[in-house]
């Protein structure tokens, strides 16, 4: 699992990390899977990793990182670059792609149901482990087979999302709606997230914590396959439920999960960790060098 | 398939068409807030520590775009000390910081509890 850390997309994240003193914590909820409607502020970069460790039936553990760049270009416009690596173990460490992704509030307003829509466009390999979505007939055996093999299949989707999203009583509740295609001759393939997190404390303490209940926030998130347009059945998908865990730090957010398979399709376990911080306001670096307002 | 990734491309485009124009459809939001919204009064204005984690949540959230001091940036980031703010009722701050203003750049705080979103309130209420 060390090889991980020596991956384009290790060391991506270990540069990242060690721009620490200029960080702020980010302010999404911790899901992994699960999108809700908080957006990035604009003009701020979040820097975000998130791992997934598991073992496929038969095969080697792995450890599967992705490492994004997420700006708020509006306050309902975000948008984000992924750069995906993994490393198998006896096997190879190996980039696996990229991601492009773009979220738009088209509401200005906030309502009881927030709708968010989501277009990403992926250029990956087969090899790609990030379980950042599951979708279609996904399942573990995709995550078996040999990189050598997997790394030679390119695929070119573009997947899109309806995120409907509420802020309710300090819960979040968020129900993400997934269709993905393979730009070549693939069938459309369709997927599901669901999430709900919570502060543990809603009030804030008045003095500076790191440890404080109002710091963590706990919930669930489940997610899996709902088939493709060839075989719009359950039959062969996969799913998942995962307790989630997120810890607010000065510099960042901490998050944890272990994801349990529902059934003989998926992953027995998926743990992930994920790391995220914010460059406040970039946007005004650039303006001030220009004379601008700041 | 070249049709049908020009239709593909063609619904994503009129996706976004869409989400522009109603984002160019709203007005100010100061204008908008409901009674009920502007009627409401602080619940936490009495309690000590209000202020503090005011301030707190202030540093986090709100110091980036606004200054520290509040001041803004005397551009579309305003200044928080002023007759805006004064004139304006607890239930009205409390509504804007929960809807945001997305078309100006202020996004919603909904995803605040809304306990911290009075406590903002106490403080913003504080250096005025």
């Amino acid at each position: 699992m060390a090889r991980l850390f020596l991956s384009p997309a290790g060391i991506f994240s270990a540069l990242l990390l060690s721009l620490l003193p200029g960080l702020a914590a980010a302010q999404e909820k911790p899901y992994f899977v699960t999108y809700s409607h908080d957006l990035e502020e604009p003009g701020n970069l979040e820097v975000e990793t998130k791992t997934a460790l598991a073992q496929p039936q038969g095969s080697h553990r792995y450890g599967a990182t992705a490492s994004e760049l997420e700006y708020g270009v509006r306050a309902w416009w975000t948008s984000e670059i992924y750069l995906d690596g993994e490393t198998t173990a006896q096997e190879s460490t190996i980039l696996t792609g990229f991601r492009l992704e773009n979220r738009f509030r088209p509401l200005m307003r906030e309502h009881v149901i927030n709708p968010v829509i989501y277009v990403e466009f992926e250029n990956i390999t087969g090899a790609d482990k990030t379980l950042l979505e599951v979708v279609g007939h996904d399942g573990q055996s995709d995550l078996g087979e040999p990189n050598s093999d997997t790394r030679q299949e390119h695929e070119h989707e573009a997947e899109l999302k309806l995120i409907l999203s509420s802020n309710l009583k300090a819960w979040n509740i968020s129900e993400n709606f997934i269709a993905e295609k393979n730009l070549g001759h693939e069938p459309w393939e369709f997927g599901y997230a669901l999430g709900a997190a919570r502060p543990l404390r809603t009030l804030g303490s008045g003095k500076p914590c790191m440890f404080c209940l109002e710091k963590f926030t706990a919930g669930a998130e489940a997610y899996g396959g709902l088939g493709d347009t060839d075989s719009l059945t359950l039959h062969n998908t996969s799913h998942y439920i995962a307790p989630i865990v997120g810890w607010q730090l000065p510099f960042g957010r901490f998050s944890f999960s272990t994801g349990f398979g529902l059934n003989s399709n998926s992953l027995d376990r998926v743990y992930r960790i994920g790391w995220a911080s914010e460059l406040p306001q970039v946007g005004s670096w650039f303006r001030s060098s220009k004379g601008g307002t700041r | 398939m070249i049709a049908r990734t020009q239709k593909f491309l063609g619904y994503i485009c009129l996706t976004i068409s869409f989400s522009l124009l109603l984002c160019a459809a709203t007005s100010s939001r100061w204008d908008r807030i409901p009674e009920k919204d502007h009627a409401r009064v602080n619940p936490l204005a009495a309690h000590s520590e209000a202020v503090a984690a005011g301030a707190l949540i202030y540093r986090d959230h709100c110091a980036q775009c606004h200054r520290s001091d509040a001041s803004g940036d005397g551009h579309k980031k305003p200044a928080l000390r002023s007759e805006r703010i004064r004139s304006a009722t607890d239930g009205d701050i409390e509504w804007f910081l929960r809807q945001g203003d997305l078309r100006h750049g202020m996004p919603s705080w909904s995803n605040l509890p809304e306990a911290k979103r009075w406590q903002l309130v106490a403080y913003l209420r504080s250096i005025q």
